[in-house]
């Protein structure tokens, strides 16, 4: 099959597409979550049940603890407690696990183990996937349904004191807080001194309900010095020393008459023998756990081993112990010990409650629930205890209530730990299977796309894909019933939930053709490669080939940049990187144009074979060079010199223009200070947006507009230039209305609209501007000699886009567009034109413009630079579609446009197949930094920072990848168009 | 091309090499607290004093370039005159440079002029001592295939490497490592020391190598 390079390198980026969404699937799993999780209205807890005379216990069953003290110690690792240091460190500790009236437990964390992600699951009792962050689009509130919301809700008042993190995530909820900070590592005593200050005062006042500790020096000291740090002792022993001092007030007050309170130590996450957290090694996630409470009874000589428990059931035996509702989403289960004390029917009461709560959840997320072993276990225990009910209001004997009770009892255990284990696997850790197959499918793409280079970049730009060739179809049989096979064996043997495998078959099946088609594919282009290569060189020109320093720097960049995505520094700053080589990349051009313009001045025309090394080879005969020239027709005849056609003036502005473009970056850099390690750096972009300064931005945002206008006016239909121009002026009457910038008659304090009007004004003439650019390009189609038809609509299209962008732009932003418009008139008029780069060279200096221009706009890889006000500009409400598209192009503007300005420029200057080979490399240097990131996120998949620095960097290469197969559809449109001109 | 030339590169890269070292090890003996990172500034004004003296010393006595001739003294003088202009306005230019690379425009000033001197006298100096202030040459010399000796081969190597070296030195910046040599400019100033050095050690490797593949048009 032989496909225009265009079309084939289209067709590559959507199928990366289907890849990549496989792949973020796979990756972030869809959290259990319960439906009725918005609006927290309460639903009256699930009455006792009955059979026959109804029971009328249908409130909540009162607390069981009084007073609730919750010390966290941040890293404390189960055998910090539980082994020998535990022992000569923490004596009272050990005396109560030992022999007080505790029970202890071996409570597992999941990865991440992290703290943030560990307070909400100790809290909310599920477990947090990385699409919760993104859907509250790092607002640091907690949303979901979470044990200290119920405690607030029925009246609880709690103090808390320790890391800053619950502060941010439980604004509101704390009568009293104290937050300090984790930011400075190197602190491990001061930052624990300022919990415990407050603990003398607090341990006297009888006025709250909840008092939560969280102590962060362990942590701290695991960080600088590790697990078996001599600083670890002290800070344990202090540790034991404020245990006791809680405990003892604890004991004090319930002996004045109160009833019994509920001490909880526990740790949020570990420490691996490295001192570090994050991932899952045993010392990572095995965090100790102890309940102590004079209402747990104990006989002497009692000897109990720490039992294993969940994390998450932490959630749902506060929620019990104090009698609130157990948070929606919990996949925990009571943790039955605590409930011991109590009479039968209370404990019956208890675990119904939460196997009430599970089931729910259960239903909300699991389709066939009804055929689930913990659901149809519930279903009995529930009718069996109705029995026990009606037995036991009857007044039946004694033992035979007894014993059906521990049957009933151990029923509903057995339910809960079904459920709990049902709900919790499906969250628990990453689809691997799903991730394997999403990346199979885009390094097939890719290296397709790789293998494919020579034929797509040479002069017909066609691409044979031999995907009928008969040869093969016998490996394809093969890969296929392998893949079936295997497809087969990891779903049926798989313990968690996995998303391809409940994928319906025909698709599952689809995917897998697709799998066995790409590998043929590749396998057949190679065995084609190896028989042209052993057979005697037809072309002999092939080697001679040499890059010039651009195309050096382009191959460099290029790989540089995608090594540097596997350090999470340069992932945060990679505003860095691409400031950087955009600079390099001027240097380069300037460096260049000197040459030819002074070189090529003072040559006699016989000299000018020997000092144009670049272009012209020591082989004159066979000018072959990677990609093919753009000016294909006219290089060899009429030649003309950089200095011919130069002259003057033009000359020395073209010389001046590299330094030009770079002062223009530089500038641009100094308005939107972004990434991590600079982002406090005072810039232009608050300067401007501080409410003192708006007559400043005002005059900048219209000088900005009127530089737009003249810019882009040059190639448009005069239709679409008076549209242009209202268009402009409805963006500063917009920005005006919302109260961004002034008029000069105007005075300050005007009442603030939305600028509905205003924006919808704008966005007719947007919408103008496109039909009017759509209908020259179909009129180019039609007439087929009028070419300059098509250059003008394609302008038009890009002016559009222009238009829209300005009207999305914050108006400190629109100086952005200025200069990138600025920039690709400097750059067509006097870099590309005179010094003939090819199609190829110019893509990729289009779209390393682009990248740098997206970060110029103040995108950074945070999720938090989104500017999601753009999603809101001239709509009432907000509605889901339009939003998604305004803010995707919003944020993705400087991309989107570097490319259609590279459309329209490669298409102004007329060469067949320049289109086909600028998609093809688009695509092409698109895909490579994605494809190697997904590689780099599966191996760091454990990594500290998985989740705050590499898990948006790949939601915004995904979304990167998705704008990235639209603008290589419309490029082969485009193509296709000029296809049937010719 | 004999290889006694290429001995004689290879002596005078190797005394370059030893003037960078002996700016390390000897002001130690003369300054109380001098280290390389802590008083950074003042290593950079040493060594690019020695460097400077060394490429001086070494054009006049090796005097690689045969092709310029005898001339009278007020001839001389401009010329002098003109190489100590170039090389300001060099530094002033990769002044520029850096701050449009991200160099902040108003703190760190000294810092960043030092670096454009030090870069400078790895890159410019030997240009200017080998070259004179023509700056045709220097872009004969720059563009492909267009060196006419050893001496301007290694010259475009050295200064290839040194550029490069201080470009690759400013990588390590943006890392979270929080290591003293990581605060600008001195990753940038070791880099180009670093591939000044390299430059240095390879040119006459690499000519030795392909001497018999290098013709060179005047030769």
């Amino acid at each position: 099959m032989r496909l225009g390079s265009g079309t084939f390198a289209a067709c590559c980026v959507v199928i990366e597409v289907l890849g990549i969404a496989v792949f973020l699937r796979g990756f972030f799993p869809v959290p259990v979550r319960s439906s009725a999780g918005a609006e927290h209205r309460t639903e009256p807890p699930a009455p006792e049940p009955s059979a026959g005379s109804s029971s009328n216990w249908t409130k909540l069953p009162p607390p069981l603890f009084s007073k609730v003290v919750i010390v966290l110690i941040d890293a404390l690792r189960d055998d910090f407690l539980f082994g020998s240091k535990g022992v000569k460190f923490m004596p009272y500790t050990t005396y109560l696990v030992e022999k007080g009236a505790s029970h202890s437990f071996v409570a597992e964390a999941k990865p991440p183990t992290v703290t943030m992600p560990r307070i909400k699951a100790l809290t909310t009792g599920s477990l947090p996937g990385f699409v919760d962050v993104v859907r509250n689009l790092n607002s640091p509130t907690l949303l979901e349904d979470n044990v200290i919301r119920q405690a607030k809700a029925a009246g609880k008042r709690m103090i808390f004191y320790g890391d800053e993190t619950w502060v941010k995530l439980f604004p509101k909820h704390f009568v009293e807080y104290d937050g300090t900070t984790s930011f400075f590592v190197s602190d491990y005593t001061e930052v624990d001194n300022n919990v415990t200050r407050h603990l003398d005062k607090v341990l006297k006042r009888e006025d709250w309900d909840m008092l939560i500790l969280h102590y962060l020096g362990l942590d701290h000291i695991g960080h600088i010095s590790g697990p078996s740090s001599p600083l670890i002792g002290h800070k344990l022993s202090e540790m034991d020393n404020i245990l006791m001092k809680i405990h003892t007030s604890l004991l004090s007050q319930e002996r004045e008459g109160l009833s019994p309170s509920l001490l909880v130590l526990c740790g949020d996450h570990g420490m691996s023998d490295t001192g570090s957290h994050g991932a899952s090694s045993t010392g990572e996630v095995n965090t100790p756990l102890i309940l102590i409470s004079s209402a747990f009874e104990r006989k002497p000589g009692d000897i109990r081993h720490p039992k294993r428990v969940q994390q998450t059931d932490l959630a749902a035996t506060l929620a019990i112990g104090l009698s609130v509702p157990i948070p929606k989403d919990s996949v925990g289960s009571l943790i039955v010990p605590v409930i011991e004390g109590r009479p039968m029917r209370d404990q019956m009461r208890f675990l119904h409650l939460n196997t009430v709560q599970l089931s729910k959840l259960l239903q909300e997320n699991v389709p066939s629930y009804e055929k689930d072993p913990g659901f149809e276990q519930f279903k009995v225990s529930e009718k069996l205890h109705g029995n026990w009910i009606k037995l036991y209001l009857e007044e039946s004997h004694s033992e035979v209530l007894f014993n059906l009770g521990t049957k009933v009892l151990r029923q509903y255990l057995d339910a809960l730990k079904t459920l709990s284990l049902a709900l919790s696997t499906q969250v628990a850790q990453y689809d691997v299977y799903s991730m394997m197959v999403g990346t199979a499918v885009v390094l097939e793409v890719l290296t397709l796309l790789l293998l494919s280079i020579p034929q797509a970049l040479r002069r017909q730009a066609k691409v044979d894909i031999p995907l009928s060739s008969p040869a093969f179809s016998l490996l394809f049989y093969l890969m296929f019933l392998v893949l079936s096979a295997i497809h087969i064996i990891v779903c049926t043997s798989a313990e968690s939930s996995c998303y391809f495998c409940g994928l319906l078959w025909p698709v599952a099946g689809g995917v897998m053709v697709l799998m066995s088609a790409l590998l043929c594919a590749i396998v057949s282009v190679l065995t084609k490669m190896f028989i042209s290569k052993s057979l005697p060189s037809k072309n002999p020109a092939h080697p001679n080939s040499r890059w010039s320093e651009l195309d050096l720097l382009i191959v460099f960049g290029t790989v540089g940049h995608v090594l540097s995505l596997g350090a999470s520094s340069f992932v945060e700053e990679e505003h860095q990187t691409w400031y950087f080589l955009v600079n390099t990349l001027c240097l380069a051009l300037s460096q260049e144009l000197y040459r030819n313009c002074f070189l090529e001045d003072d040559g006699e025309p016989q000299h000018h074979f020997h000092m144009e090394p670049g272009i012209v080879d020591a082989t004159p005969g066979l000018p072959y060079r990677t990609g093919c020239d753009v000016w294909e027709q006219d290089t060899v005849r009429e030649r003309l010199s950089l200095s011919d056609m130069l002259r003057g003036r033009e000359k020395w502005m073209a010389l001046a223009s590299p330094w030009l473009i770079l002062a223009c970056c530089r500038l641009l850099r100094s308005l939107n200070q972004t990434g991590v390690q600079w982002a406090h750096r005072p810039d232009f972009g608050h300067w401007l947006t501080s409410s003192d300064h708006k007559a400043e931005l005002s005059i900048l945002a219209a000088l900005s507009l009127l530089v737009i206008f003249l810019l882009v006016q040059g190639g448009c239909s005069p239709v679409s230039r008076a549209a242009l121009l209202l268009g402009l002026l409805g963006v500063y009457c917009y920005r005006v209305a919302i109260g961004n910038v002034l008029f000069p008659w105007q005075q300050d304090n005007r009442d603030i609209a939305k600028g509905i009007i205003e924006a919808r004004f704008v966005y007719v003439f947007v919408l103008g501007i496109l039909f009017t650019g759509t209908k020259d390009l179909l009129k180019s189609q039609v007439i087929a000699t009028d070419f300059k038809i098509k250059t003008v609509g394609l302008w038009e299209i890009h002016s559009g886009l222009v238009l829209l962008a300005a009207l999305l732009f914050r108006p400190h932003n629109l100086p952005v567009l200025a200069f990138s418009l600025l920039i690709q008139t400097v750059l067509t008029k006097f870099i590309w034109k005179p010094l003939r780069h090819d199609a190829a060279e110019i893509t990729v200096m289009h779209y390393w413009f682009g990248q740098a221009f997206f970060y110029f706009q103040g995108n950074s890889n945070n999720i938090a630079t989104v500017d999601i006000s753009a999603g809101f500009v001239g709509l009432d409400t907000y509605v889901e579609i339009p939003a998604m598209f305004l803010t995707a192009f919003g944020t993705y503007a400087g991309p989107v446009l570097w490319a259609s300005h590279l459309v329209h420029f490669l298409s102004s200057v007329s060469s067949d197949s320049a289109l086909s080979h600028a998609c093809f490399c688009y695509a092409l240097i698109c895909s490579i930094p994605v494809s190697t990131y997904i590689i780099l996120v599966t191996s760091l998949r454990y990594h500290l920072f998985i989740w705050s620095v590499f898990s948006p960097k790949l939601l915004y290469e995904g979304m990167h990848l998705l704008i990235t197969a639209a603008i290589c559809v419309f490029f082969t449109a485009m193509d296709q168009a000029s296809l049937t001109n010719s | 091309m004999k290889d006694t030339d290429i001995k004689k590169l290879l002596y005078a890269h190797l005394l370059c090499i030893f003037s960078i070292i002996l700016s390390v090890l000897i002001p130690p003996l003369f300054l109380e607290n001098f280290s390389i990172l802590e008083t950074h500034l003042t290593w950079l004004c040493i060594c690019s004093g020695v460097v400077t003296a060394v490429n001086l010393v070494l054009y006049l006595v090796v005097k690689p370039n045969t092709s310029s001739k005898r001339s009278s003294l007020s001839h001389k003088v401009t010329r002098v005159l003109k190489c100590c202009i170039y090389f300001l306005m060099s530094c002033f230019i990769f002044h520029v440079i850096f701050v449009l690379y991200g160099a902040p425009l108003i703190e760190l000033v000294l810092e960043t002029f030092l670096f454009a001197v030090i870069l400078s006298t790895f890159t410019t100096v030997p240009c200017l001592c080998l070259l004179g202030p023509r700056l045709k040459a220097w872009l004969r010399v720059f563009s492909r295939n267009g060196v006419t000796s050893i001496w301007e081969n290694s010259l475009q190597i050295t200064t290839i490497s040194s550029l490069v070296g201080a470009w690759l030195g400013a990588f390590p910046i943006p890392l979270d490592w929080e290591r003293p040599w990581q605060v600008w400019p001195i990753s940038c100033t070791l880099g180009a020391t670093f591939g000044y050095v390299a430059g240095l050690l390879i040119s006459p490797l690499w000519i030795y190598w392909n001497r018999k593949q290098l013709s060179y048009k005047n030769n």
